[in-house]
Protein backbone atom coordinates (compact mmCIF):
# COMPACT_ATOMS: atom_id res chain seq x y z
CA UNK A 1 0.00 0.00 0.00
CA UNK A 2 1.37 3.33 -1.15
CA UNK A 3 1.23 6.36 1.05
CA UNK A 4 -1.52 7.70 -0.86
CA UNK A 5 -3.64 4.52 -0.47
CA UNK A 6 -2.97 4.73 3.32
CA UNK A 7 -4.27 8.82 3.74
CA UNK A 8 -7.20 8.12 1.68
CA UNK A 9 -8.09 4.56 3.95
CA UNK A 10 -7.15 6.95 7.11
CA UNK A 11 -7.90 10.20 6.56
CA UNK A 12 -10.70 10.56 4.25
CA UNK A 13 -11.81 14.36 3.68
CA UNK A 14 -14.99 15.45 3.16
CA UNK A 15 -16.93 18.59 1.65
CA UNK A 16 -20.07 19.58 2.81
CA UNK A 17 -22.81 20.79 0.40
CA UNK A 18 -26.25 22.02 1.33
CA UNK A 19 -28.87 21.62 -1.66
CA UNK A 20 -32.24 22.48 -0.26
CA UNK A 21 -32.27 20.54 3.51
CA UNK A 22 -33.64 22.41 5.99
CA UNK A 23 -30.72 22.99 7.87
CA UNK A 24 -31.18 20.00 10.29
CA UNK A 25 -29.50 17.41 8.25
CA UNK A 26 -26.96 20.63 8.48
CA UNK A 27 -26.11 20.85 11.90
CA UNK A 28 -25.99 17.20 12.64
CA UNK A 29 -23.20 17.28 10.41
CA UNK A 30 -21.46 19.85 11.74
CA UNK A 31 -22.16 18.04 15.00
CA UNK A 32 -20.32 15.22 13.98
CA UNK A 33 -17.11 17.48 13.70
CA UNK A 34 -17.70 19.03 17.69
CA UNK A 35 -15.90 17.70 20.59
CA UNK A 36 -18.75 15.20 21.30
CA UNK A 37 -18.63 13.23 18.15
CA UNK A 38 -15.42 14.35 16.81
CA UNK A 39 -14.96 12.61 13.55
CA UNK A 40 -11.11 14.21 13.58
CA UNK A 41 -9.98 11.13 15.15
CA UNK A 42 -10.65 8.95 12.40
CA UNK A 43 -9.04 11.65 10.43
CA UNK A 44 -12.54 12.72 9.27
CA UNK A 45 -12.10 16.64 7.87
CA UNK A 46 -14.13 18.85 6.34
CA UNK A 47 -12.60 21.03 3.70
CA UNK A 48 -14.13 23.82 1.93
CA UNK A 49 -12.07 22.97 -1.57
CA UNK A 50 -13.55 20.79 -3.57
CA UNK A 51 -10.27 19.45 -4.60
CA UNK A 52 -8.87 18.11 -1.38
CA UNK A 53 -12.05 15.89 -1.12
CA UNK A 54 -12.73 12.28 -1.23
CA UNK A 55 -16.13 12.19 -0.09
CA UNK A 56 -19.16 14.50 -1.34
CA UNK A 57 -21.33 14.64 1.56
CA UNK A 58 -24.69 16.17 0.26
CA UNK A 59 -28.25 17.33 2.83
CA UNK A 60 -31.22 18.36 0.80
CA UNK A 61 -32.97 17.38 -2.15
CA UNK A 62 -32.01 18.68 -5.49
CA UNK A 63 -33.37 21.65 -7.57
CA UNK A 64 -33.17 23.69 -10.73
CA UNK A 65 -31.36 26.00 -9.24
CA UNK A 66 -28.64 23.91 -7.21
CA UNK A 67 -28.29 20.83 -9.57
CA UNK A 68 -25.78 22.75 -11.27
CA UNK A 69 -23.77 23.80 -8.46
CA UNK A 70 -23.34 20.38 -7.20
CA UNK A 71 -22.61 18.90 -10.59
CA UNK A 72 -19.85 21.35 -10.71
CA UNK A 73 -18.55 20.37 -7.10
CA UNK A 74 -18.47 16.54 -8.21
CA UNK A 75 -16.76 17.00 -11.48
CA UNK A 76 -13.57 18.65 -9.44
CA UNK A 77 -13.57 16.21 -7.11
CA UNK A 78 -10.44 13.71 -7.71
CA UNK A 79 -11.20 10.03 -8.71
CA UNK A 80 -11.71 7.72 -6.18
CA UNK A 81 -14.45 9.80 -4.95
CA UNK A 82 -17.68 9.13 -2.84
CA UNK A 83 -21.15 10.53 -2.59
CA UNK A 84 -23.04 10.26 0.95
CA UNK A 85 -26.37 11.26 0.66
CA UNK A 86 -27.86 12.54 4.31
CA UNK A 87 -31.23 12.39 5.19
CA UNK A 88 -34.76 11.73 4.04
CA UNK A 89 -34.64 14.49 1.44
CA UNK A 90 -31.26 13.92 0.13
CA UNK A 91 -32.26 9.95 -0.33
CA UNK A 92 -35.91 10.36 -2.07
CA UNK A 93 -36.87 14.26 -1.80
CA UNK A 94 -38.27 12.97 1.36
CA UNK A 95 -41.80 15.48 2.58
CA UNK A 96 -40.74 17.76 -0.26
CA UNK A 97 -40.76 14.91 -2.97
CA UNK A 98 -44.13 16.74 -3.71
CA UNK A 99 -43.18 20.31 -3.79
CA UNK A 100 -42.91 22.01 -7.58
CA UNK A 101 -39.04 22.99 -7.61
CA UNK A 102 -37.80 19.89 -6.48
CA UNK A 103 -36.40 16.79 -8.68
CA UNK A 104 -36.21 14.32 -5.90
CA UNK A 105 -33.27 12.58 -4.23
CA UNK A 106 -29.22 13.57 -5.20
CA UNK A 107 -29.54 9.99 -7.26
CA UNK A 108 -31.46 11.89 -9.76
CA UNK A 109 -28.45 13.69 -10.98
CA UNK A 110 -24.90 11.86 -9.18
CA UNK A 111 -24.33 8.48 -8.55
CA UNK A 112 -24.91 7.81 -4.45
CA UNK A 113 -22.47 5.34 -3.08
CA UNK A 114 -24.62 5.27 0.50
CA UNK A 115 -27.74 6.60 1.58
CA UNK A 116 -27.83 7.82 5.53
CA UNK A 117 -31.66 7.92 5.96
CA UNK A 118 -32.87 9.88 8.79
CA UNK A 119 -35.06 13.30 9.39
CA UNK A 120 -32.83 14.22 11.36
CA UNK A 121 -30.18 11.30 11.10
CA UNK A 122 -28.23 11.05 14.13
CA UNK A 123 -24.75 11.82 14.26
CA UNK A 124 -23.73 8.83 14.86
CA UNK A 125 -25.60 7.87 11.70
CA UNK A 126 -24.44 10.32 9.64
CA UNK A 127 -20.55 8.74 10.77
CA UNK A 128 -21.54 5.52 10.24
CA UNK A 129 -22.45 6.52 6.51
CA UNK A 130 -18.62 8.25 6.12
CA UNK A 131 -17.44 5.48 7.35
CA UNK A 132 -18.95 3.30 4.52
CA UNK A 133 -18.25 5.30 1.75
CA UNK A 134 -14.64 4.80 3.30
CA UNK A 135 -15.00 0.79 1.92
CA UNK A 136 -16.37 2.12 -1.39
CA UNK A 137 -13.27 4.48 -1.74
CA UNK A 138 -11.24 1.67 -1.13
CA UNK A 139 -13.05 -0.45 -3.74
CA UNK A 140 -13.14 2.49 -6.35
CA UNK A 141 -9.01 2.86 -5.93
CA UNK A 142 -8.52 -1.09 -6.51
CA UNK A 143 -10.65 -0.77 -9.76
CA UNK A 144 -8.42 2.49 -10.68
CA UNK A 145 -4.98 0.90 -10.36
CA UNK A 146 -6.49 -2.73 -12.34
CA UNK A 147 -7.87 -0.46 -14.97
CA UNK A 148 -4.18 1.32 -15.25
CA UNK A 149 -2.70 -1.85 -15.48
CA UNK A 150 -4.76 -3.40 -17.59
CA UNK A 151 -5.78 -6.52 -16.08
CA UNK A 152 -9.41 -6.78 -13.90
CA UNK A 153 -8.88 -9.55 -11.48
CA UNK A 154 -12.23 -11.20 -10.30
CA UNK A 155 -11.80 -9.72 -6.66
CA UNK A 156 -12.27 -5.98 -8.13
CA UNK A 157 -14.74 -7.01 -10.92
CA UNK A 158 -17.21 -7.79 -7.72
CA UNK A 159 -16.68 -5.02 -5.88
CA UNK A 160 -16.83 -2.45 -8.96
CA UNK A 161 -20.70 -4.59 -9.43
CA UNK A 162 -21.88 -2.84 -6.15
CA UNK A 163 -20.46 1.01 -6.77
CA UNK A 164 -23.09 2.40 -8.94
CA UNK A 165 -25.97 3.92 -8.34
CA UNK A 166 -27.75 1.79 -5.74
CA UNK A 167 -25.38 1.94 -2.82
CA UNK A 168 -25.95 0.09 0.32
CA UNK A 169 -28.38 1.50 2.92
CA UNK A 170 -27.06 1.89 6.37
CA UNK B 1 -7.88 50.26 -11.05
CA UNK B 2 -10.49 48.69 -12.24
CA UNK B 3 -13.09 46.31 -10.46
CA UNK B 4 -12.78 43.28 -9.29
CA UNK B 5 -16.14 41.50 -9.13
CA UNK B 6 -15.48 38.24 -6.81
CA UNK B 7 -18.30 35.23 -6.16
CA UNK B 8 -19.15 34.87 -2.77
CA UNK B 9 -21.27 30.99 -1.98
CA UNK B 10 -22.70 29.62 -2.75
CA UNK B 11 -20.42 26.70 -1.42
CA UNK B 12 -18.40 28.24 0.87
CA UNK B 13 -16.40 26.71 3.90
CA UNK B 14 -18.16 29.80 6.46
CA UNK B 15 -21.66 29.26 5.61
CA UNK B 16 -23.34 25.44 6.27
CA UNK B 17 -26.00 27.13 3.58
CA UNK B 18 -25.72 28.23 -0.31
CA UNK B 19 -26.17 32.18 -0.12
CA UNK B 20 -25.10 33.55 -3.19
CA UNK B 21 -23.25 37.11 -3.05
CA UNK B 22 -21.76 38.49 -5.91
CA UNK B 23 -18.80 41.05 -4.47
CA UNK B 24 -17.57 44.38 -6.26
CA UNK B 25 -14.65 44.83 -5.10
CA UNK B 26 -11.99 47.72 -5.50
CA UNK B 27 -8.70 46.17 -3.65
CA UNK B 28 -9.74 44.88 -0.63
CA UNK B 29 -12.64 46.88 -0.14
CA UNK B 30 -16.26 46.22 -1.00
CA UNK B 31 -17.79 48.60 -3.17
CA UNK B 32 -21.14 46.51 -3.45
CA UNK B 33 -22.73 43.66 -2.97
CA UNK B 34 -25.59 41.78 -5.00
CA UNK B 35 -27.20 39.43 -3.40
CA UNK B 36 -28.75 35.81 -5.78
CA UNK B 37 -31.02 33.59 -4.06
CA UNK B 38 -33.17 30.44 -5.02
CA UNK B 39 -30.92 27.35 -3.68
CA UNK B 40 -33.09 26.21 -1.50
CA UNK B 41 -36.28 27.26 -2.81
CA UNK B 42 -38.93 24.24 -2.52
CA UNK B 43 -41.96 25.68 -2.49
CA UNK B 44 -42.90 25.09 0.45
CA UNK B 45 -45.85 27.84 0.67
CA UNK B 46 -47.56 26.36 -2.37
CA UNK B 47 -47.10 22.54 -0.99
CA UNK B 48 -48.81 23.57 1.94
CA UNK B 49 -52.00 23.79 -0.06
CA UNK B 50 -52.19 20.40 -1.27
CA UNK B 51 -51.91 19.02 2.58
CA UNK B 52 -54.37 18.68 5.23
CA UNK B 53 -54.05 21.67 7.38
CA UNK B 54 -53.58 19.44 10.60
CA UNK B 55 -50.17 17.68 8.48
CA UNK B 56 -48.98 21.17 7.80
CA UNK B 57 -47.65 21.27 11.31
CA UNK B 58 -45.16 18.83 9.97
CA UNK B 59 -44.27 20.77 6.92
CA UNK B 60 -43.60 24.12 8.29
CA UNK B 61 -41.43 22.59 10.86
CA UNK B 62 -38.90 21.96 8.13
CA UNK B 63 -39.11 25.14 6.53
CA UNK B 64 -35.84 25.43 9.02
CA UNK B 65 -34.55 22.92 11.04
CA UNK B 66 -32.87 25.25 14.00
CA UNK B 67 -36.31 27.91 14.64
CA UNK B 68 -38.30 24.25 13.73
CA UNK B 69 -40.87 24.66 16.83
CA UNK B 70 -40.96 27.77 16.51
CA UNK B 71 -42.19 28.11 13.39
CA UNK B 72 -44.68 24.95 14.23
CA UNK B 73 -45.51 27.23 17.28
CA UNK B 74 -46.22 30.16 15.36
CA UNK B 75 -48.52 27.99 12.86
CA UNK B 76 -50.50 26.47 15.48
CA UNK B 77 -51.47 29.30 17.52
CA UNK B 78 -52.24 31.01 14.39
CA UNK B 79 -54.72 28.14 13.86
CA UNK B 80 -56.24 28.02 16.65
CA UNK B 81 -56.92 31.87 16.75
CA UNK B 82 -58.78 31.03 13.58
CA UNK B 83 -60.79 27.91 15.06
CA UNK B 84 -61.35 29.68 18.73
CA UNK B 85 -59.37 27.00 20.11
CA UNK B 86 -58.16 27.62 24.57
CA UNK B 87 -55.37 25.90 24.83
CA UNK B 88 -54.19 24.10 28.20
CA UNK B 89 -52.01 26.08 30.48
CA UNK B 90 -49.54 23.30 30.74
CA UNK B 91 -49.14 23.47 26.77
CA UNK B 92 -48.88 27.28 27.29
CA UNK B 93 -46.24 26.74 29.23
CA UNK B 94 -44.34 23.39 27.56
CA UNK B 95 -45.03 25.87 24.38
CA UNK B 96 -42.13 28.17 26.30
CA UNK B 97 -40.07 25.42 27.84
CA UNK B 98 -39.03 24.09 24.53
CA UNK B 99 -38.95 27.57 22.36
CA UNK B 100 -36.29 28.77 24.78
CA UNK B 101 -34.67 25.60 24.46
CA UNK B 102 -34.24 25.92 20.95
CA UNK B 103 -33.39 30.05 21.36
CA UNK B 104 -30.78 28.47 23.63
CA UNK B 105 -29.44 26.17 21.01
CA UNK B 106 -29.65 28.65 18.00
CA UNK B 107 -27.52 30.95 19.78
CA UNK B 108 -25.44 29.05 21.11
CA UNK B 109 -24.94 27.68 17.44
CA UNK B 110 -24.20 31.06 15.84
CA UNK B 111 -21.46 31.65 18.70
CA UNK B 112 -19.88 28.68 17.35
CA UNK B 113 -19.96 29.82 13.88
CA UNK B 114 -18.96 33.84 14.71
CA UNK B 115 -16.04 31.88 16.72
CA UNK B 116 -15.24 29.76 13.07
CA UNK B 117 -15.52 33.13 10.70
CA UNK B 118 -13.17 35.09 12.51
CA UNK B 119 -10.72 31.69 12.86
CA UNK B 120 -11.13 30.96 16.32
CA UNK B 121 -11.75 27.39 16.21
CA UNK B 122 -10.88 26.06 19.77
CA UNK B 123 -14.14 28.79 21.06
CA UNK B 124 -16.13 27.20 18.30
CA UNK B 125 -15.72 24.03 19.94
CA UNK B 126 -15.42 24.88 23.36
CA UNK B 127 -19.41 26.82 22.50
CA UNK B 128 -20.70 23.50 20.38
CA UNK B 129 -19.50 21.10 23.47
CA UNK B 130 -22.19 23.18 25.61
CA UNK B 131 -24.66 23.11 23.08
CA UNK B 132 -24.69 19.30 23.29
CA UNK B 133 -26.11 19.45 26.68
CA UNK B 134 -29.24 21.44 24.97
CA UNK B 135 -29.55 18.27 22.30
CA UNK B 136 -29.59 15.80 25.09
CA UNK B 137 -32.90 17.41 26.84
CA UNK B 138 -34.39 17.83 23.44
CA UNK B 139 -33.96 13.85 22.74
CA UNK B 140 -34.95 12.90 26.24
CA UNK B 141 -38.23 14.79 26.30
CA UNK B 142 -38.74 14.45 22.38
CA UNK B 143 -37.61 11.47 21.31
CA UNK B 144 -35.52 13.52 18.40
CA UNK B 145 -32.25 16.16 18.34
CA UNK B 146 -33.44 18.58 15.95
CA UNK B 147 -36.58 18.65 14.60
CA UNK B 148 -39.06 17.45 17.57
CA UNK B 149 -42.24 17.92 16.21
CA UNK B 150 -43.56 18.34 20.01
CA UNK B 151 -46.24 21.46 18.69
CA UNK B 152 -50.10 20.36 17.15
CA UNK B 153 -52.76 22.14 16.44
CA UNK B 154 -54.40 22.35 20.50
CA UNK B 155 -51.44 21.71 22.59
CA UNK B 156 -48.03 19.94 22.41
CA UNK B 157 -48.22 16.37 21.33
CA UNK B 158 -46.03 15.06 24.91
CA UNK B 159 -45.61 15.93 28.08
CA UNK B 160 -42.26 16.26 30.37
CA UNK B 161 -43.02 14.60 33.56
CA UNK B 162 -42.12 16.17 37.44
CA UNK B 163 -38.46 14.00 37.41
CA UNK B 164 -37.31 15.65 33.82
CA UNK B 165 -38.35 19.24 34.35
CA UNK B 166 -35.92 19.02 37.82
CA UNK B 167 -33.33 18.00 35.48
CA UNK B 168 -33.67 20.27 32.98
CA UNK B 169 -33.42 23.14 35.79
CA UNK B 170 -30.36 21.53 37.02
CA UNK B 171 -28.73 21.37 33.35
CA UNK B 172 -29.63 24.60 32.21
CA UNK B 173 -28.17 25.70 35.69
CA UNK B 174 -24.91 23.95 34.29
CA UNK B 175 -25.09 25.92 30.72
CA UNK B 176 -25.05 28.75 32.30
CA UNK B 177 -21.71 27.63 33.87
CA UNK B 178 -20.02 26.71 31.14
CA UNK B 179 -21.11 29.73 29.35
CA UNK B 180 -19.58 31.79 32.31
CA UNK B 181 -16.42 30.67 30.78
CA UNK B 182 -16.35 31.12 27.74
CA UNK B 183 -18.06 34.34 28.15
CA UNK B 184 -14.97 36.36 29.20
CA UNK B 185 -13.08 35.14 25.89
CA UNK B 186 -15.76 37.01 24.18
CA UNK B 187 -15.98 40.26 26.13
CA UNK B 188 -12.38 40.76 27.03
CA UNK B 189 -10.23 38.51 24.35
CA UNK B 190 -8.10 41.46 22.50
CA UNK B 191 -8.52 39.29 19.36
CA UNK B 192 -12.12 38.69 19.76
CA UNK B 193 -12.85 42.39 20.21
CA UNK B 194 -10.18 43.82 17.34
CA UNK B 195 -12.42 41.60 14.64
CA UNK B 196 -16.33 42.69 16.40
CA UNK B 197 -15.70 46.34 17.73
CA UNK B 198 -16.63 48.89 15.12
CA UNK B 199 -17.18 45.98 12.13
CA UNK B 200 -20.54 47.10 10.39
CA UNK B 201 -21.94 49.70 12.25
CA UNK B 202 -26.14 50.46 11.63
CA UNK B 203 -27.68 53.14 13.60
CA UNK B 204 -30.60 53.16 15.26
CA UNK B 205 -31.94 55.34 12.68
CA UNK B 206 -31.15 53.13 9.46
CA UNK B 207 -31.84 49.72 11.35
CA UNK B 208 -35.12 51.08 11.72
CA UNK B 209 -35.69 52.42 8.18
CA UNK B 210 -34.71 48.94 6.66
CA UNK B 211 -37.36 47.14 9.09
CA UNK B 212 -34.67 45.06 10.36
CA UNK B 213 -35.56 42.30 13.51
CA UNK B 214 -34.26 40.60 16.38
CA UNK B 215 -31.45 40.71 17.81
CA UNK B 216 -29.92 42.84 14.84
CA UNK B 217 -32.78 45.77 15.72
CA UNK B 218 -32.22 45.18 19.67
CA UNK B 219 -28.56 45.52 19.38
CA UNK B 220 -29.14 48.58 17.66
CA UNK B 221 -31.20 50.32 20.41
CA UNK B 222 -34.59 49.30 19.03
CA UNK B 223 -36.21 48.09 21.98
CA UNK B 224 -38.19 45.41 19.92
CA UNK B 225 -39.28 41.86 21.29
CA UNK B 226 -42.29 40.11 20.32
CA UNK B 227 -42.80 38.29 23.36
CA UNK B 228 -43.43 40.92 25.29
CA UNK B 229 -47.10 40.98 23.68
CA UNK B 230 -47.19 38.00 25.69
CA UNK B 231 -48.10 34.92 23.73
CA UNK B 232 -48.00 31.50 24.83
CA UNK B 233 -47.02 31.81 28.39
CA UNK B 234 -44.82 34.65 27.99
CA UNK B 235 -46.94 37.23 29.62
CA UNK B 236 -46.54 35.22 33.08
CA UNK B 237 -43.23 35.38 33.10
CA UNK B 238 -41.16 38.37 34.11
CA UNK B 239 -38.53 39.28 31.44
CA UNK B 240 -36.99 42.67 29.57
CA UNK B 241 -35.58 42.90 25.71
CA UNK B 242 -31.95 42.95 26.03
CA UNK B 243 -30.91 46.00 24.27
CA UNK B 244 -27.08 47.20 22.84
CA UNK B 245 -26.54 50.67 21.85
CA UNK B 246 -23.20 50.13 19.72
CA UNK B 247 -24.91 48.48 16.63
CA UNK B 248 -21.98 46.63 15.56
CA UNK B 249 -20.93 43.10 15.59
CA UNK B 250 -19.77 42.93 19.18
CA UNK B 251 -22.93 44.83 20.23
CA UNK B 252 -24.71 41.41 18.84
CA UNK B 253 -22.61 39.39 20.01
CA UNK B 254 -23.21 40.39 23.53
CA UNK B 255 -27.37 40.51 22.52
CA UNK B 256 -27.41 36.99 22.33
CA UNK B 257 -24.90 36.15 24.81
CA UNK B 258 -26.84 37.20 27.30
CA UNK B 259 -30.07 36.27 25.50
CA UNK B 260 -29.00 33.00 26.49
CA UNK B 261 -28.81 33.82 29.79
CA UNK B 262 -32.24 35.56 29.75
CA UNK B 263 -33.64 32.54 27.94
CA UNK B 264 -32.16 30.12 30.64
CA UNK B 265 -34.51 32.69 33.44
CA UNK B 266 -37.32 31.83 31.14
CA UNK B 267 -37.02 28.28 31.45
CA UNK B 268 -36.38 28.08 35.21
CA UNK B 269 -39.54 30.44 35.61
CA UNK B 270 -41.66 28.53 33.63
CA UNK B 271 -40.71 25.67 35.68
CA UNK B 272 -41.64 27.05 38.85
CA UNK B 273 -45.25 28.50 37.85
CA UNK B 274 -46.47 25.38 35.20
CA UNK B 275 -49.62 24.22 35.71
CA UNK B 276 -50.83 20.37 36.27
CA UNK B 277 -53.74 19.30 33.42
CA UNK B 278 -54.21 18.30 30.03
CA UNK B 279 -51.55 18.69 27.80
CA UNK B 280 -54.19 19.15 24.57
CA UNK B 281 -57.49 19.41 23.70
CA UNK B 282 -59.50 17.83 20.61
CA UNK B 283 -59.99 19.84 17.26
CA UNK B 284 -63.36 19.84 15.32
CA UNK B 285 -64.04 21.73 12.60
CA UNK B 286 -61.79 23.09 9.94
CA UNK B 287 -60.33 26.62 9.52
CA UNK B 288 -62.08 29.64 8.38
CA UNK B 289 -61.17 33.22 7.83
CA UNK B 290 -58.03 34.73 7.91
CA UNK B 291 -55.21 35.31 10.63
CA UNK B 292 -51.80 36.87 11.02
CA UNK B 293 -49.79 34.84 13.60
CA UNK B 294 -46.57 36.24 14.75
CA UNK B 295 -43.99 34.70 17.45
CA UNK B 296 -39.69 35.86 17.67
CA UNK B 297 -37.79 33.58 16.97
CA UNK B 298 -33.83 33.37 17.81
CA UNK B 299 -33.66 35.37 14.53
CA UNK B 300 -36.30 37.49 15.18
CA UNK B 301 -40.13 38.13 14.21
CA UNK B 302 -41.96 35.14 11.93
CA UNK B 303 -45.01 36.15 10.56
CA UNK B 304 -47.54 34.04 9.54
CA UNK B 305 -50.31 35.05 7.29
CA UNK B 306 -53.40 32.02 6.95
CA UNK B 307 -56.57 31.70 4.85
CA UNK B 308 -58.86 29.00 5.07
CA UNK B 309 -62.01 28.74 3.36
CA UNK B 310 -63.94 25.87 5.78
CA UNK B 311 -62.17 22.94 4.21
CA UNK B 312 -59.73 20.78 5.46
CA UNK B 313 -57.09 22.61 2.96
CA UNK B 314 -55.62 26.15 3.69
CA UNK B 315 -56.54 28.48 0.28
CA UNK B 316 -53.20 30.76 1.32
CA UNK B 317 -50.14 30.16 3.62
CA UNK B 318 -47.35 32.77 3.85
CA UNK B 319 -44.78 32.92 5.57
CA UNK B 320 -42.09 36.37 6.50
CA UNK B 321 -39.11 34.92 7.82
CA UNK B 322 -36.88 37.29 10.13
CA UNK B 323 -34.02 36.68 7.78
CA UNK B 324 -35.93 37.91 5.17
CA UNK B 325 -36.55 41.08 6.64
CA UNK B 326 -32.35 41.22 8.01
CA UNK B 327 -30.91 41.01 4.23
CA UNK B 328 -31.47 44.46 3.46
CA UNK B 329 -29.37 45.70 6.92
CA UNK B 330 -26.75 42.85 5.23
CA UNK B 331 -26.08 44.69 2.40
CA UNK B 332 -26.27 48.04 3.80
CA UNK B 333 -23.69 47.27 6.12
CA UNK B 334 -21.20 45.28 3.25
CA UNK B 335 -20.37 48.11 1.14
CA UNK B 336 -17.12 49.84 2.27
CA UNK B 337 -16.11 46.63 4.27
CA UNK B 338 -12.89 44.58 4.25
CA UNK B 339 -12.86 41.66 2.49
CA UNK B 340 -12.05 39.43 5.56
CA UNK B 341 -14.77 40.82 6.99
CA UNK B 342 -17.30 39.85 5.04
CA UNK B 343 -17.57 36.45 6.81
CA UNK B 344 -18.00 37.88 10.12
CA UNK B 345 -20.49 40.03 8.61
CA UNK B 346 -22.81 37.57 6.90
CA UNK B 347 -22.78 35.68 10.69
CA UNK B 348 -23.99 38.62 12.39
CA UNK B 349 -26.66 38.78 10.58
CA UNK B 350 -27.60 35.08 10.96
CA UNK B 351 -28.93 34.35 8.26
CA UNK B 352 -31.22 31.27 7.39
CA UNK B 353 -31.56 30.64 3.65
CA UNK B 354 -33.96 28.02 4.08
CA UNK B 355 -36.45 29.94 6.36
CA UNK B 356 -36.04 32.75 3.83
CA UNK B 357 -36.07 30.64 0.46
CA UNK B 358 -38.71 28.16 1.68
Amino acid sequence: MGIIDKARKKSPWIIHYDCTSCNGCDIETLACLTPLYDVERFGIINVGNPKHADVLVVTGSVNKRNVRVLKNLYNQMPDPKAVVAVGACACTGGIFSDCYNVYGGVNKVLPVDVYVPGCCPRPEAIIDGIVQAMDKLEGKARNMKHAASGKQPEAALQASTGNNNDGANT
Amino acid sequence: MSNTVIPFGPQHPVLPEPLHLKLVMQDETVLEAIPAIGYVHRGLEKLTETKEFTQNVFVVERICGICSFMHAQAYCQGIEELMNIQVPDRARYLRVIWAELHRIHSHLLWLGLLADAFGFESLFMQVWRNREKVMDIMEETAGSRVIISANTIGGTRRDISPEMLVKITVIVEEIREDLKQVESVFFNDYTVKHRLVGVGVLTRDVAYELGAVGPMARASGIKTDHRTTGYAAYGELDFEPVVENDGDCYARTVVRLKEVYQSISLIKQAIAKIPAGETSVPVKGFPNGEVISRVEQPRGEVLYYMRGNGTKNLERLRVRTPTFANIPTLLKMLPGSQLADVPVLILTVDPCISCTER
